[in-house]
């Protein structure tokens, strides 16, 4: 999984470990030089993305440009941070200064942010390179990243799928190791499915833990950005360096969880594990008994495993099909043609609003704005967003009291592994039961983290879900840790076998 | 103003800018008149990816307003209130729906009646645009241009009950708001500048009837005065329709100042469906009861109690007619101050007030810094029969543009009065003169004296006091 085939895992993880630790490591000690690390990223990503498809911009002179300072710094006896020298793509929907920005959409076309966001500050605060930004259904808004106005991307493990999505380019760039870590959007999903389908880690935090400052909205009450990582250890010290709380967003909480690093190597002895039904039912059989091994290594690794059903989590995914619709219709109004992006001329300004985002938007940004205008319409507002609401307290209250009795949940990340690309395009239900089991934990404003945990028969990817309370990323990061110590091996993703 | 039989029914929305420092939601200046499109930022520009940040400050200014307002001070959110407009950033406004800051007080106008309030509530404004080309209208404007300085600057929107009856009282209405704004320090209340507007909801129903009548919503009133024309005139259009057996049609309607009506805008059927929803990226305000108390208690007093403790100098009936014109003045322009530190130093409430009022006012930001007891001294000059009316207002006037003290102008510009025996001499020698108007003075024409005190103020170079003629006068009469 992390590309080095033969390596035997040690027998109990001993602090986070993975590429992007080993880099920092190697880095900061001089062993070896930010530069080189970035081009032999550079390298890969130039090798294999003509195919992946899973960057929209490459900044190599820029990437270039920040790890020679890096450089420059160890060589002045400076500790850039704890990232030094790890490069990292980000979700194009994530502002970068003077970069483009483009949520892989039309409507932006040409814009250019005059400012960077809040995780993006971070990363370089704790010596990352930013090294590219990720393709992603338009405006984080799909589960296969076939919704993007430059085309599809193509899973690693095999080039006829999807990745998943929205963080779909985030997610394929990890896996064939074009980067060691990545960062991601999760409103429904699209941090934890793409990872699952990818074979990499992928973890949603609770809402509210870190900044959505220059993240541009799509729901604005579930999206939480995240890290797509190797391994669960990076994915604790990605949170560590881009969460705490930020003046610039009124939703960040003042109070954080403590710091997830030490989490990894705690261990589940005692801690007490419930199998959630709902998590399983409907889930390819193949999936499910993957769930079940995970369970079984916890039991072994000490833990209390227990089924627990919670049976509102089935209300979920017509909620949140309300919910983050009506939030995005508007969210996105603001894309009119007035101010930047893209502007397609008419006679007044209501017909180039209409020309402009008539050309700017694809389809399924458009039915969910159509779809969620509805939502909030008068007449029908009780109807749909206020019943909705309240379903999403129902789902807030039902956890509650499930995490009276457990310590965190586990269950599947996805329904199916990765789909072909073009199979659920024209059916926009089946692609939304991706969902399915990963929107409950937005709609909660919970943590999520999906680990990789083997394959299906097809050699296709399966990602088992761990989930915890509200600011329980500790509990969270010990458990999927022992998860992900006790995965099968997996094969190298094809693309790379290429 | 209305015909015979029919009541017009009138309810405000008044939406004040607040004087904070910064704009609601980011730290942008909130300044008027500045070059356009200096004062922005990718908060208040709406750019993809920026996030809204509550200014505290707006949020005491929203309290002071509702606390001299008599409201309650309520646990509040905000809503996006949705439609499209090119000078809204994000085509949506932040502002508040169903749970505002402010609920259910009353305003009392100067004659003692009450208006209710509904709510005051928090928002964001929006841009400005200006439509050049063309007519310089809408509709055939070549281009427009848009000013988003004025993006997300704080408001407060105060919304009446429909409790008045005439455009009279509305416009009285604005004006107390006005000056209670003020009061609060929480804005200026400028309708030319737009830092105050008002629209009307009008409404008009049978004499003696509960049923509430159709109403139409004016907007674009910039003055008081076309405030009132504008409600004037829409009574007399509705109370028309309804006469004539048509029916009022719910709308919107646009007040044009030049033509002097009221043009519909859009009817009820267009109306915008707003589908406002609570504002995901803000949490709710819960102001603490004890900051609540602390904003109100530090309010200073407000117009009616000012009006009041001027009033009570004068005794303890309402004032009436001109006199309460003069406390309405003299209130409006914050000299309240003026009139009670001379009338506490012995100078009859009559004079203080007349001074204050009528001439103080006419520079109110000279007059707010004038020592109190300059002018105390200045009104026993003349009180005292050393000045007269003229001369003092020369000397007051002199005070207020260049300063200094009214003993010392009055010597400058010789307006030392004259000794009564000079005085009597010179009233003797009119009386010698004018022996026919003494005639009709002596058989109780008493305006007659107002003729002599004019030429002996003439024969006297300015120097003779009026008060000192009419005594002689009426000594001579006996």
């Amino acid at each position: 999984m992390t590309g080095d085939g033969g390596e035997t895992r040690p027998e109990a993880p001993d602090g986070p470990t993975g590429p992007a630790i080993d880099i920092a490591r190697r880095v900061r000690a001089g062993e070896t030089s930010a530069r080189e690390v970035v081009e032999h990223h550079l390298g890969a990503i130039d090798r294999y993305d003509g195919e992946l498809h899973a960057f929209v911009t490459v900044l190599h002179d820029a990437a270039r440009a920040e790890a020679d300072a890096l450089d420059r710094r160890v060589a002045a006896g400076d500790d850039p941070g704890p990232l030094t020298g790890v490069p990292v793509a980000l979700k194009d929907n994530m502002c970068t200064r003077g970069v483009p920005t483009t949520c892989s959409s039309r409507i932006l076309d040409g814009w250019l942010p005059p400012y960077d966001a809040t995780v993006v500050e971070r990363l370089r605060a704790a010596g990352a390179v930013v090294i590219g930004k990720t393709n992603l259904d338009e405006f984080a808004m799909g589960s296969s990243t076939e919704n993007s106005a430059f085309g599809p991307t193509r899973n690693p493990y095999d080039l006829d799928r999807v990745p998943g999505g929205s963080s779909g380019g985030s997610a394929a760039a990890v896996a064939a190791g074009l980067v060691p870590v990545a960062l991601g959007s999760d409103t429904g999903g699209s941090i934890r499915q793409p990872a699952a389908l990818c074979g990499v880690v992928g973890m949603k935090p609770t809402y509210g833990t870190v900044s959505r400052y220059g993240l541009v909205a799509f729901a604005s009450s579930l999206d939480q950005i995240g890290p797509l990582t190797g391994t669960v250890g990076e994915a604790a010290v990605l949170f560590d360096a881009i969460g705490g709380h930020d003046p610039r967003d009124s939703t960040c909480l003042e109070r954080l969880p403590p710091r997830s690093a030490s989490a990894v190597s705690e261990g589940v002895e005692d801690l007490r594990i419930g199998v959630v039904t709902e998590l399983l039912d409907g889930v390819d059989a193949a999936i499910a008994a993957r769930v079940r091994q995970a369970a079984d290594a916890l039991s072994a690794a000490g833990a209390k495993i227990e089924e627990c059903s919670v049976p509102e989590l089935r209300l979920a995914l017509p909620a949140y099909y309300l919910l983050a619709p009506a939030e995005a219709s508007s969210n996105l109004a603001r894309y009119d043609g007035v101010r930047y992006g893209l502007r397609v001329d008419a006679d007044d300004v209501e017909a180039m609003n209409g020309a402009t985002r008539a050309a700017g938007f694809g389809a399924e940004v458009k039915r969910r704005i159509m779809l969620g205008t509805y939502a909030l319409s008068a007449g029908y507002y009780d109807a749909y967003y206020g019943q909705a609401q309240k379903v999403r307290t129902l789902i807030l209250d039902a956890l509650s009291a499930a995490y009276q009795r457990h310590d965190a949940l586990l269950g599947a990340t996805t329904p199916t592994t990765a789909f072909a690309i073009g199979d659920k395009v024209d059916d926009p239900w089946s692609m939304y039961l991706s969902d399915l089991c990963t929107v409950p934990s937005n709609l909660a404003g919970h943590p999520g983290i999906s680990v990789p945990f083997g394959c299906d028969d097809a050699g296709l990817p399966v990602g088992v879900q761990v989930l915890a309370p509200a600011l329980g990323e500790s509990v969270m990061f010990q458990v999927a840790a022992v998860v992900e110590h006790a995965a099968p091996h997996m094969a190298e993703p094809g693309v790379l076998a290429r | 103003m209305s015909a015979e039989g029919w009541e017009p029914v009138i309810g405000l929305e008044v939406h004040c800018e607040l004087k904070t420092a910064t704009k609601l939601f980011c730290g942008c200046r909130n300044a008027f008149g500045d070059e356009p499109n200096t004062n922005v930022c990718p908060v208040c520009l709406g750019l993809p990816g920026s996030l809204p940040v509550l200014n505290v400050r707006a949020v005491e200014f929203a309290m002071r307003i509702g606390a001299a307002l008599h409201c309650e001070v309520r646990p509040s959110l905000f809503h996006r209130k949705n439609y499209f407009y090119p000078d809204m950033p994000k085509n949506y406004q932040i502002s508040q729906y169903d749970a505002p800051i402010n609920v259910g007080g009353w305003l009392e106008l100067p004659d003692g009646s009450r208006v209710g309030i509904v709510r005051a509530h928090l928002e964001e404004d929006t841009g400005k645009t200006t439509h050049v080309g063309g007519g310089g209208r809408i509709h055939d404007a070549g281009y427009a241009l848009v000013d988003y300085n004025r993006a997300g600057v704080p408001l407060v929107e105060i919304v009446s009950e429909p409790d008045m009856r005439s455009a009279a009282q509305a416009r009285l209405y604005a004006s107390e708001l006005r000056a209670i704004l003020v009061a609060t320090e929480a804005s200026d209340g400028r309708m030319e500048e737009g830092s105050m507007r008002v629209d009307a909801n009008v409404s008009v129903r049978r004499a003696g009837t509960v049923e509430l009548g159709t109403r139409c919503e004016i907007k674009n009133m910039n003055s008081l005065r076309s405030l009132a024309r504008a409600i004037e005139y829409e009574v007399t259009r509705q109370t028309g329709l309804l006469e004539a057996g048509d029916k009022v049609a719910q709308e919107t309607r646009h007040w044009d100042e030049n033509r002097g009506e009221t043009i519909a805008l859009r009817s009820k059927e267009e109306a915008f469906d707003y589908r406002y929803f609570p504002e995901p990226d803000l949490v709710p305000i819960a102001p603490d009861p004890s900051w609540v108390s602390e904003v109100a208690a530090s309010l200073g007093p407000m117009p009616a109690a000012r009006r009041a403790k001027l009033g009570a100098l004068f005794g303890p009936e309402l004032p009436t007619g001109s006199r309460a014109d003069q406390i309405q003045t003299v209130v409006e322009h914050e000299l309240d101050g003026l009139v009670t530190s001379s009338v506490a130093a012995g100078i009859k409430p009559d004079l203080a007030l007349a001074r204050t009022a009528n001439e103080a006012s006419a520079h109110p930001d000279r007059a707010r810094v004038l020592a109190p007891t300059s002018y105390t001294a200045l009104l026993r000059m003349e009180q005292d029969g050393h000045l007269n009316a003229t001369q003092t207002k020369a000397v007051l006037a002199e005070m207020l543009e260049r300063g200094g003290e009214p003993g010392e102008i009055a010597r400058r510009k010789g307006f030392e009065a004259i000794d009564m025996d000079a005085v009597a001499d010179v009233v003797r020698q009119l009386v010698d003169a004018h022996p026919q108007e003494f005639e009709r003075y002596k058989n109780g024409d008493d305006k007659v004296a107002g003729f002599f005190v004019g030429q002996a103020i003439k024969a006297t170079g300015n120097r003779a006091v009026g008060k000192a003629v009419t005594e002689e006068l009426r000594r001579l009469r006996i």
